[in-house]
């Protein structure tokens, strides 16, 4: 098979040296490790087609995976399975500004994509925390989420059309630039964060946004969390949607302020980053309404950024969050568990009180405007009692966040991570339909097998 | 193998652990970008380091030649969140490939031994081959060589360096400058020593007076021993660790870090390394808090200059150059964590107008012999970079490290540009002169 995939390919795009198996056996995910079979580069639909056909010849798994920067072990191989890295299929195809969209192939970083709406006065909005390197492939793959989240929705907002290559090697598209089309079964959307579980992205059509005229940023000082997380509901309950409502605790600022040097505060017990955008008037009154709200709700400061430079280097900062804790310990195990925005208060508390029933090290940041909260457990991997006492508490944890009526992933999705909760959270009935859905796809079960659920 | 572990599986595990591989390194590492295979990123090498301290690597040619692609630019630390000290890492990887010899070959011994261990750990006698080549640039041999094109009698590789042959300065640091000078009014504020590098010595020795006037200027005593080891940076770049040491220790034993405010170095490359000392010398127990003590002095000359409110020039420099650009020097920007300051110097400076350049803080491909070794991904790099300089339209380029200073003039040279190379102290000495004459 290896010979096939060099003729199809070149030798320059099939890896099989230990040095490269090495480095391609892991995503972004704590204590997760798998060293491939080969790892393969396509720089087409049709290389991607051949590859899977090769694949089903010889029965052997496909993982496919963009810049590997996944939280939920989704791109970390499969035992013997063939890696098909997509980074080399990095075009931008066509910026349409009469209809607003963008059309790229799947080795785009998120970034790239983002910037070249930009330049156009355009819009992209989903930006997760990778955004300056996770491929879009892999953020429609995952259905990736980010700071905006409350105001402009996720990922699957933005996508009109892809791109997919079939376990069998046909190549379909699926979507379009109209927005309103009723022609058949809404396939799309069933790639839309499947993980790279019924197919391969090769291509996606995004829909891009006007610019926002204005944007002002804000960054509130609390000295107890429930005051922040009470400011937060007192916010949407005066009607107003920013579109970044992101929450930082006390031991996240430490860290994000060590590696950016933002002049976060660092005797704050919490602190609330704030942005609202859209028309100057509109902004400046919701800023303003907000600013109040921060000072009612107890707010010990409230600050304003001075220019969008001070805004982007913020929410860059605030971007870090994950990376920044990992200062504090060796492992750091981030969860992603997200309820209705009503129950986030009573979500921290029992993040808080498990942690310490636990004896764990826990810091807790997210997006508070989309009740999406991300736990970080800092601990050790070669502490294999601490480890244990990390997954009971991650348990209880998502079974208190599915009690409250949320998920156990809210934008990192499911991949080898979460699998085991999946169930609890579907029901018996939902859990077969996906499983039914995956055999009528990959009726060999090669495509990223054991993800999302067990072979 | 030894019995007891050395090199990756010695380090304290902690170090290697650090890297979570999320991934935030990778926009910002050179030889990621130019091939797109993650076996050439920081996440990407420093998960071999792993593999071969955990024993799952073999230490074999394969990842010698990765740690030898990587620049060390540690671009890569600027962008870590997770703080992973990949200097160390990479530092003591070379140094394992060293030891265990997975590369070694009698041409390459020899040739380590002679630059390494002889050149660069005798001020003298580099100093004494620098006058040579001096009088064979001075004496018109070199133009005649290569008039005549006798450089076709050379080995390939070696003729396809000799172009870049640095122009050594007729007079070198200690002709120019005292071992002790005073500010002219006479009042002192700070005593400081300046360290005068091996390369900047013999090649840019005009760059090491200007710091010394700059630094008088500012009510400075300044201390500058005419004979001065090498820092050991090459050394320890270059998997040299024991000779790194010795360096270090020699430098300590010159110089007392108690004596002075500050040990002022201009050269980007020297300084990261030199702030090092206290690591490099932890374990060893006569020379660890004098170490201490010495790279809580090292300043970078621009660091220092703003640290103690350097005073804004009141005249233009005589050059009138009025569009500078600056390149930083990776090992000042990402080393030592020093950006802001030269813009500083530089924007204060009387009919300057500091236009930034795209990548600034990208590697130029000069990266210590990395151009030597590995022409091809310098050559890319450097051409990147001369395309960002040449589209600010500046006259000038200012930078602060004889490696990328040699690097700038070859590339801009070669695209057929007439833009200079300055350090920026020699423009602020430039200005300060000018106000005198004024």
């Amino acid at each position: 098979m290896i010979a096939s995939l060099i003729a199809q390919l070149g030798a320059a795009n099939v890896l099989t040296a230990p040095e490269d198996l090495a480095v391609y056996a892991y995503d972004g995910t704590a204590a997760l490790k798998q060293r491939p079979r080969a790892v393969v580069f396509a720089r087409t639909a049709p290389e991607v087609s051949a590859v899977l056909k090769l694949a089903r010849e010889h029965k052997v798994p496909v993982v496919t995976r963009g810049s590997g920067t996944g939280l939920s072990g989704g791109s970390v191989p499969v035992a013997g399975a063939l890696v098909l890295c997509l980074v080399d299929l990095n075009r931008i195809l066509e910026l349409d500004t009469k209809n607003l969209t963008l059309r790229a192939e799947a080795g785009v970083v998120t970034q790239a994509i983002f910037d070249a709406a930009d330049a156009a006065g355009l819009f992209y909005p989903p930006d997760p925390g990778s955004m300056k390197i996770s491929t879009i492939g892999g953020n429609v793959a995952e259905n990736s989420g980010g700071l905006r989240g409350l105001k402009y929705g996720v990922t699957r907002d933005y996508v009109m059309g892809l791109e997919v290559v079939l376990a069998d090697g046909s190549i379909c598209w699926l979507g379009g630039k109209c927005v309103k089309d009723v022609a058949g079964y809404n396939l799309r959307d069933l790639f839309i964060g499947s993980e790279g579980t019924l197919g391969v992205i090769t291509q996606v059509l995004l829909k891009l946004l006007p610019k926002p005229a204005a944007r002002q940023t804000l960054l509130a000082t609390f000295a107890q969390m429930d005051a922040a997380a009470e400011t937060v509901s007192a916010i949407i309950a005066a009607k107003i949607i920013p579109c970044t409502l992101e929450f930082l605790d006390r031991k996240t600022i430490r860290c994000v302020e060590d590696f950016a040097h933002v002049g976060l505060p660092l005797d704050a017990e919490a602190v609330l980053l704030i942005e609202t955008d859209g028309h100057p008037a509109a902004v400046a009154d919701e800023i303003s309404r907000i600013e109040a709200l921060c000072r009612e709700q107890g707010a010990t400061a409230v600050k304003r950024a001075a220019n969008a430079e001070e805004a982007t280097k913020l929410a860059t900062a605030r971007r870090s969050a994950f990376s920044a804790l990992a200062r504090l310990k060796p492992t750091t195990i981030l969860e992603d568990a997200t309820v209705p925005r009503s129950e986030l208060a009573k979500m921290i508390r029992f993040v808080g009180e498990t942690a310490a029933k636990h004896r764990l090290d826990v810091a807790t940041f997210g997006h508070f405007g989309d009740g999406n909260l991300h736990p970080t457990f800092l601990t050790n991997e070669r502490d294999t009692e601490e480890m244990h006492r990390v997954e009971a508490a991650m348990q209880e944890i998502f079974a208190c966040a599915l009690s409250l009526g949320g998920t156990i992933t809210g934008e990192h999705g499911v991949g080898l991570a979460k699998k085991a909760f999946l169930r609890q959270q579907l029901g018996d009935d939902s859990h077969a339909l996906l499983k039914t859905i995956k055999r009528a796809l990959d009726p060999d079960g090669l495509l990223n097998p054991g993800k999302i659920f067990d072979r | 193998m030894s019995a007891s572990p050395r090199g990756l599986a010695a380090l304290d595990y902690s170090v290697l652990q650090q890297c979570m591989h999320c991934g935030m390194c990778l926009p910002t590492c050179p030889t990621y970008a130019k091939t797109n295979r993650e076996r050439h990123s920081p996440r990407g090498r420093i998960a071999l380091m792993r593999a071969v301290a955990d024993g799952e690597q073999a230490l074999n040619r394969s990842f010698a030649e990765e740690m030898a692609y990587c620049l060390g630019c540690l671009a890569c630390t600027s962008a870590c969140p997770a703080g992973v000290d990949y200097a160390t890492l990479f530092e003591t990887a070379r140094a394992e490939v060293e030891q265990e010899r997975v590369v070694a070959t009698p041409k390459r011994d020899l040739l380590r031994w002679v630059t390494m261990r002889f050149l660069f750990t005798r001020p003298r006698v580099l100093r004494f081959v620098g006058r040579l080549l001096w009088l064979y640039q001075a004496s018109g041999g070199q133009a005649f060589v290569r008039r005549a094109k006798l450089t076709r009698l050379l080995p390939r590789k070696i003729r396809e360096l000799e172009p870049l042959t640095p122009d050594i300065r007729r007079k070198f640091s200690p002709q120019l400058i005292a071992p002790v000078e005073r500010p002219r009014d006479g009042v002192v504020r700070h005593r400081v020593l300046v360290l005068t590098g091996c390369m900047q010595d013999l090649m840019f020795s005009e760059i090491n007076r200007a710091t010394v006037d700059v630094l008088l200027e500012n009510g400075c005593e300044v201390h500058t021993p005419p004979v001065q080891a090498c820092c050991g940076s090459l050394h320890a770049h270059n998997g040299d660790q024991p000779t790194a040491k010795l360096l270090a220790r020699r430098q300590l034993e010159a110089i007392d870090p108690f004596a002075f405010d500050a040990i002022v170095s201009n050269a980007g490359g020297c300084g990261s390394h030199l702030r090092h000392y206290d690591h490099l010398l932890a374990d060893e127990p006569a020379y660890a808090a004098r170490a201490v003590e010495w790279s809580r002095k090292v300043k970078d000359i621009h660091e220092w200059l703003v640290a103690i409110g350097f005073r804004k020039p009141r005249a233009a420099a005589e050059s009138g150059c009025e569009k500078v650009t600056y390149h930083e020097s990776c090992h000042l920007c990402h080393g030592q964590k020093v950006s802001r300051q030269p813009r500083e110097i530089l924007r204060a400076l009387p009919g300057v107008e500091l236009k930034e350049c795209a990548e600034s803080s990208w590697c130029c491909g000069s990266a210590g012999i990395y151009n030597i070794v590995q022409p091809e991904t310098a050559g890319w790099l450097l051409q990147r970079k001369v395309g960002h300089l040449r589209a600010t339209g500046a006259a000038t380029v200012a930078t602060a490290n004889p490696g990328c200073h040699l690097q700038l003039e070859n590339g801009l040279r070669a695209a057929g540009s007439d833009a200079r190379v300055l350090h920026p102290v020699l423009l602020l000495a430039q200005a300060y002169r000018a106000e005198r004459s004024a």
